[in-house]
């Protein structure tokens, strides 16, 4: 559906508190915008949800609504527990799924 | 010179917004007319949908906007709370709202004790200078507001 971006530290000590910041190629189409030519309303279709997954279990999770930017950048910061993936998945209206992992190395 | 982009920019939205109607729209409050629209009352009732009777307090949580956005189409912002942010007590939730845009909702974000930090960053729409207003949720039931002003010069929300 997207492309998807995320940055994270290759490897963490345990315990340490890293940032990670993912970013989304997406227009964020509100549902609020007209056709110049048409004069029809463009219907809404936006990312409404990301999740994130790490040591199985979801760490951190949104809901978005149309006031969120086009490409939608996120930040945040996770506690590491253990080597593994973290997973990102965005959700879009109609139910579209995007999917990222960057695997994190706990020394 | 930037005052008077903003005259010709709300024209044209007012025109677009108002075409048909013989209205003649001086404010840019016309462009959403017949969409539900966020002010301070819808922003109050969507927090209070979220929390229930709940007192809110100030403090204990910080919102990082600029003094004056150039580019209402991505304003970068972020919210921080203080908490330990151990699974005894940690931040639950953080939500967004605007008093100023078409919608008061913005977003919402879900925290663990995983998380480490209760912060996060990200860029919104902000269509005219406005409140923005954002609450966070403790782990004991606690809830903490803030609400800080942002002047935008062009607005952004595709109209």
């Amino acid at each position: 559906m997207a492309k998807a971006r995320v940055k994270a530290p290759k490897s963490v000590k345990k315990g340490e508190v890293f940032e990670v910041k993912a970013l989304i190629s997406h227009n964020m189409e509100t549902g609020l915008r007209k056709d110049k030519k048409t004069g029809k309303t463009i219907p809404r279709k936006i990312i409404n949800k990301l999740s994130v997954t790490y040591g199985g279990k979801e760490v951190f999770g949104s809901d978005w609504h149309p006031a969120v930017s086009a490409n939608p950048y996120v930040s945040f910061f996770v506690r590491a527990s253990e080597s593994g993936p973290i997973k990102f998945v965005w959700t879009e209206d109609g139910g579209g799924v995007t999917e990222k992992s960057v695997d994190i190395l706990v020394a | 010179m930037s005052e008077k982009f903003i005259t010709q920019n709300m024209r044209r939205r007012d025109v677009l917004a108002m075409a048909g109607t013989g209205v003649v729209a001086v404010s840019s409050i016309g462009l959403f007319a017949g969409d539900a629209k966020a002010d301070p009352a819808a922003v109050a009732k969507a927090i209070k949908a979220k929390i229930g009777d709940k007192k809110t307090m100030a403090g204990g949580i910080t919102l990082e906007l600029p003094e004056i956005a150039e580019n209402g189409n991505t304003v970068p912002i972020a919210v921080e709370v203080k908490s330990p942010m151990s699974s005894s007590d940690y931040v639950k939730a953080v939500h967004i709202y605007s008093e100023g845009n078409p919608a008061p909702d913005v977003a919402t974000f879900r925290f663990t004790p995983e998380s480490g930090r209760a912060r996060v960053s990200l860029r919104m729409r902000m269509i005219k200078s406005q409140n923005i207003v954002a609450v966070a949720e403790m782990s004991n039931g606690k809830v903490h507001m803030v609400k800080n002003a942002v002047k935008v010069t062009i607005g952004g929300c595709g109209g």
